[in-house]
């Protein structure tokens, strides 16, 4: 067993920090404050290799490994947690949906512009009463002979506004269940495409989420990813590699917290010794380095079990449902530790945490993750 | 036209530095390796000149003194973009053998510009760039803080007390540079790293020289004192501890 990444991994996750302290941190309080999107910085990673990461070279991307993705997502995160749903759900949704489940030509039409980052990716699921519960789907896209016919609303749309292409997935035959869904790449900018305001969200506010309403929006019939009824098992295929990327970013707004939680507690003096020193403060950083140890080795083991043809499914279900919850434990300490100050905006740790709470929730929320990894267990 | 930029292998800027065997050796153990910051900066600005210079600067190349186990340090920088690199297979010791080393090379392959950090983070002796222009008899300008590159004239800036100087300069010649020659070093994209790997490493034996000096032993700054805070009203108190104990007065 090698624990050890390789050279090449080490140097993209020292590039992911050195681009997070350069260019993301800055201004991270000012954009989470008023919502702004990261559009100069994404312009930079773009032009770094970060929006084709996995994507192989063929088809214009950086050819990496899923190691690599995950150090970079989570060096991102532990500055950025915004700036990295973007890229996770740009990379490990769309990116990874099309170039392992679309058609060749699919895949050449649409890949280079999502690999150059030229179009940012989204990944459209979730809708009022359907999410993870993916066969209760409302959205209707009626077989039309040469093109599907989208109807219907969809929420909680990360990168709505500033995408350029969507995955919609949507039922074709309600009657048939699971089996009557499919998959669409859709134009961003297709005619009858309307967006609902920008979520007033908790965190992660400098990504946009949007609703996303769909009155007739005509598909083409070849942008459907697989055969006819693929889409559900499409859906659930690539939710197992967003699951991984949510990990990595958890893995990174705890490390992050730690990180200051660390410093704050080598600094900060009560009772005439620095706080690092009483024991009730050492013990919780302790426990969070136990925690981040053992939640980076789930988000490092499912990516190595990607990369090396073995089913990766349980997996990062195991650190998507570890991390987050780990990660609201580890955030939650951080602020704890900084006691006043961690609940103002110029120390992070209060953004750390709000954001860490979202990774419980979005892609498949901690009690759906033990619904998947309950009933592997169960199954054998 | 050919840019050399010297890189050297330095520890990372935020190192605790530790010294064994009695005071003699850097403490390697759980240091991490970077490019001199300085080297970095003269790396990023090569390849901006050699980009903005339609064709007329055909490579950059970079050169480390070093052993084998610099190779990290030397892809980092091919991963930046350099085209290739050399290293001349051997402990550094002082200057002049550095200089020795990396003029050698530089005057065989007919190099026109050799870019060198002002010194290096570690050891600052801030003399190889120098050193290695008088070894290749060619000028040196140090304290480059600007270096234009128009259609083949080259126009550089370099630090005076209290300004700069303009110079114009014809090749073969060092620029030994400093903070300021780019805005930032180049953080290396995904497909440098991965095109690092296919660029080649020459690696080459010293040639024999002897060096001039050796270092016998460091030293560590005295740990900063405890800061002794004194009532504001308290004057004669503050002037009697700055003139028994801090002895300044």
């Amino acid at each position: 067993m090698n624990f050890n990444f390789t050279e090449e991994q080490l140097m993209i996750q020292q590039a992911a920090r050195d681009f997070a302290e350069r260019e993301l941190l800055p201004d991270v309080i000012e954009r989470d404050t008023n919502a702004t999107f990261p559009h100069r910085q994404m312009k930079l990673l773009a032009e770094l290799g970060f929006f084709g990461i996995t994507v192989s070279p063929e088809y214009g991307g950086s050819g990496m490994d899923s190691i690599s993705y995950v150090l970079a997502l989570e060096e991102i995160a532990k500055i950025d947690a915004a700036a990295a749903v973007v890229l996770a759900v740009h990379n490990s949704l769309t990116c990874y949906g099309i170039e392992h489940f679309a058609n060749e030509e699919q895949k050449r039409k649409f890949l280079p512009d999502l690999a150059s980052g030229k179009k940012i990716g989204a990944f459209l699921l979730s809708e009022a009463e359907a999410g993870s519960d993916a066969t209760s789907l409302k959205t209707i896209a009626e077989d039309k002979g040469d093109h599907y016919l989208l109807n219907g609303t969809k929420i909680w749309i990360t990168s709505a506004d500033n995408a350029g292409i969507y995955i919609v997935v949507a039922h074709t035959h309600p009657e048939l269940k699971h089996r009557g869904i499919n998959a669409f790449i859709v134009d961003r900018h297709s005619p009858g495409i309307t967006l609902g305001p920008h979520e007033n969200k908790m965190g992660m506010r400098s990504s946009d989420t949007h609703p996303v309403m769909f009155t007739d929006v005509k598909v083409p019939k070849e942008n459907r990813i697989g055969d006819d009824g693929f889409g559900f098992k499409f859906a659930m295929k690539v939710l197992d590699a967003g699951r991984m990327g949510i990990a990595a970013q958890a893995m990174g707004i705890a490390g992050g917290a730690f990180d200051l939680a660390v410093k704050y507690s080598k600094e900060r003096k009560t009772f005439g010794t620095e706080i690092a020193n009483h024991q009730a403060i050492a013990f919780k950083l302790a426990d969070m380095a136990v925690k981040l140890e053992n939640g980076r080795n789930l988000v490092y083991k499912s990516a190595w079990q990607k990369d090396n043809g073995i089913n990766f499914s349980v997996m990062s279900a195991m650190a998507k449902q570890y991390c987050a919850d780990v990660a609201m434990e580890i955030t939650t300490e951080a602020v704890q530790i900084h006691g006043g100050y961690g609940y103002v905006k110029e120390y992070h740790v209060e953004r750390l945490m709000r954001e860490a709470k979202l990774t419980q929730i979005y892609e498949g929320t901690s009690e759906i993750q033990k619904i998947i990894i309950s009933r592997a267990i169960l199954k054998e | 036209m050919k840019i050399l930029v010297c890189i050297s292998n330095v520890p990372d800027t935020t190192t605790k530095i530790k010294f064994d065997d009695g005071m003699k050796s850097l403490d390697t153990n759980g240091v991490q390796w970077v490019i001199n910051p300085w080297d970095e900066f003269a790396l990023t600005r090569a390849l901006e000149i050699k980009e903005q210079s339609s064709g007329k600067i055909e490579k950059v190349s970079v050169i480390n003194v070093g052993t084998v186990s610099t190779e990290p340090t030397i892809r980092k920088a091919l991963a930046i973009g350099a085209d290739d690199a050399f290293r001349i297979d051997c402990e550094p010791s002082d200057s002049y053998t550095i200089a020795a080393q990396i003029a050698e090379v530089a005057k065989n392959e007919n190099y026109d510009i050799i870019f060198a950090g002002i010194e290096s983070s570690d050891f600052n002796a801030g003399a190889v760039g120098s050193m290695i222009a008088e070894f290749m008899d060619i000028a040196s300008v140090s304290s480059v803080s600007s270096f234009e590159f128009n259609n083949g004239d080259i126009t550089l800036k370099r630090e005076i007390d209290g300004g700069k100087e303009t110079v114009k300069i014809q090749t073969p010649f060092v620029a030994i540079v400093q903070k300021g020659i780019c805005i930032n070093p180049r953080i290396p994209a995904m497909r440098g790293i991965m095109m690092a790997k296919t660029k080649p490493i020459k690696v080459s034996s010293p040639v024999s020289t002897e060096a001039l000096s050796e270092a016998l032993s460091f030293e560590v700054p005295p740990p900063k004192a405890d800061c002794k805070m004194i009532d504001a009203e308290n004057t004669d108190e503050l002037i009697e501890l700055l003139h028994s104990e801090a002895k300044v007065l």
